[in-house]
């Protein structure tokens, strides 16, 4: 193994690390939205909504992410959307990992004790408020796992922007084996940080639910 | 105002898809009077119940409480409004307690008041001392439900249902999940909301209870009300065979 080429490189690959962090950031806060969204429209007591809904996490969980990259990206110019790599990415990846975000969301909603809604009904609360004060509080105790999962599954799928030449962290070990052609020492540097961060990542998930379970 | 019955149902029928669950059923309730319902299990007491405050909502029939018409079919918009405002009048009172276990017996007992009435901080916190005292519990008011016993959850719950300071109450198996040693204290609860006159409605699988606290007693069957009267004629002297057979399994443990 070549440390010392590892030494020399891997200012670059923190750099590319950083670049893989902010996308999974912005696809994160991307896919709440939509999950959010996507939640209440199959939720909804409107036919259409639900509908929408529907369709939209049957379409965005049954077809490959990397297709949806490329259909934006390269696909986009064609219908009048030129978007850089790095916008186009994140939007692909959020709205992707949104719909994945709505069955999440949605889950933990429905997970809810059928009587909890029963009680405030009765109570005489309106659905909005019952949905409010009632179910969302601790709907949002039980997604946190679940949504610890999805984040997990959209930092690794930023890779998938290595191909439209987002200078993340898959990108950058290809280009680097390209001039060094040692892809074992590329690679495992490249792994180790996405390991790192995932790591970190679920520290944080871990944390919460915990801090969520005992108030 | 005197002669008019406090909650009357008419001609009440509900199905859930093809099964009739309950068929042209008929009840009044004067104010302060306690009404208990009894009857084999599936035979449509808890859709009945729950068909009074909008819960289950009927097929057909009407429910009346005090002059208003609670199910009365109208825009949805408008329809919400009118049950949330009815809803206020009904309190009720489930077998499994449906506390919010995210909220303190405090927060369990204040937030529909506060939110649905406009109470300030104060006058909901005494409000919640206030019945949290009827109750026996006061002391319990910042605990999570989750450290409460049964009986307990079950007075709490009582508590947040009179915070609202409903005109009707309504029971649904209120004791049928708790510990034997539990039931007491919750019936005592009962006893003594019967005791202020308060209106109510019990589901009831215990028949002692029902025979010490109830004015009258209505024997459910198959969706239908088989037989009803003061205590003494339903568990001394009951007139059907259905009645007499079902009371022989539930009186002799
Ligand atoms: N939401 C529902 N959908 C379909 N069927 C239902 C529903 N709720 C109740 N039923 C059916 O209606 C019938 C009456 O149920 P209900 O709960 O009113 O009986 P009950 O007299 O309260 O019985 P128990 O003593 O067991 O509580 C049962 O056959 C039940 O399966
Ligand atoms: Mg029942």
């Amino acid at each position: 193994m070549d440390i010392e080429l590892i030494l020399r490189v891997y200012p670059f690959f923190l750099q590319a690390a950083l670049v893989t962090v902010q996308l999974s950031v912005l696809t994160c806060i991307l896919g709440l939205i939509c999950g959010a969204i996507g939640a209440f429209m199959r939720l909804s007591r409107l036919v259409p909504l639900r509908w929408f809904g529907a369709v939209y996490v049957s379409l965005f969980r049954g077809t490959p992410a990397l297709i949806q990259v490329f259909i934006l990206y390269f696909g986009g110019p064609q219908v009048g959307i030129n978007l850089d790599a790095f916008t186009a990415g994140t939007i692909a990846l959020g709205v992707n990992i949104g719909a994945y975000m709505t069955e999440t969301i949605r889950g933990a909603i429905l997970s809810v004790d059928k009587g909890q809604t029963e009680a405030a009904r009765t109570l005489g609360m309106s659905k909005g408020e019952t949905m409010r004060k009632v179910v969302l509080p601790q709907a949002a105790r039980m997604m946190i796992r679940p949504l610890g999962v999805n984040i997990n599954a959209l930092i690794k799928g930023t890779a998938l922007l290595a191909p439209i030449s987002v200078i993340e962290l898959t990108q950058t070990a290809q280009r680097f084996i390209g001039s060094t052609y040692k892809p074992f020492e590329m690679f495992l540097l490249a792994g180790i940080l996405y390991m790192l961060f995932i790591y970190a990542v679920g520290l944080g998930i871990n944390w919460l639910d915990r801090k969520a379970r005992i108030s | 105002m005197t002669d008019q019955a406090f909650v009357t149902i008419k001609n009440a029928a509900k199905s859930f898809g093809a099964l009739q669950v309950l068929k042209d059923i008929n009840l009044t309730v004067e104010r302060g009077q306690i009404v208990a319902i009894i009857g084999p299990s599936g035979s449509g007491k808890s859709t009945l119940l729950r068909a009074i405050n909008e819960l289950d909502p009927l097929t057909s029939g009407e429910v009346w409480l005090e002059g208003v018409q609670v199910n009365k079919t109208l825009p949805h918009r408008q329809y919400e409004a009118h049950v949330n405002q009815v809803r206020q009048d009904i309190g009720m009172v489930f077998q499994h307690f449906n506390l919010f276990p995210h909220l303190t017996v405090r927060g369990n007992i204040t937030l529909a008041p506060r939110m649905l009435k406009g109470l300030s901080e104060d006058e909901a916190n005494k409000l919640a001392e206030e019945q949290l005292a009827k109750v026996g519990l006061a002391e319990k008011i910042d605990e999570y439900p989750s450290r409460l016993s049964g009986g307990q959850k079950q007075r709490v719950a009582i508590a947040r249902a009179l915070a609202m300071k409903p005109k009707v109450m309504l029971f649904d198996e209120a004791t049928s999940a708790l510990d034997p040693e539990l039931v007491e204290e919750v019936n005592l609860v009962m006893k003594q909301l019967a005791e202020e006159h308060m209106t109510m409605i019990i589901v009831t699988h215990e028949m002692d209870f029902a025979a010490s606290v109830c004015d009258r007693v209505l024997f459910m069957d198959q969706g239908v009300v088989v037989e009803e009267g003061p205590p003494s004629v339903i568990f001394e002297n009951p007139q059907e065979e259905r009645t007499r057979n079902f009371l022989r399994k539930h009186l002799s443990r």
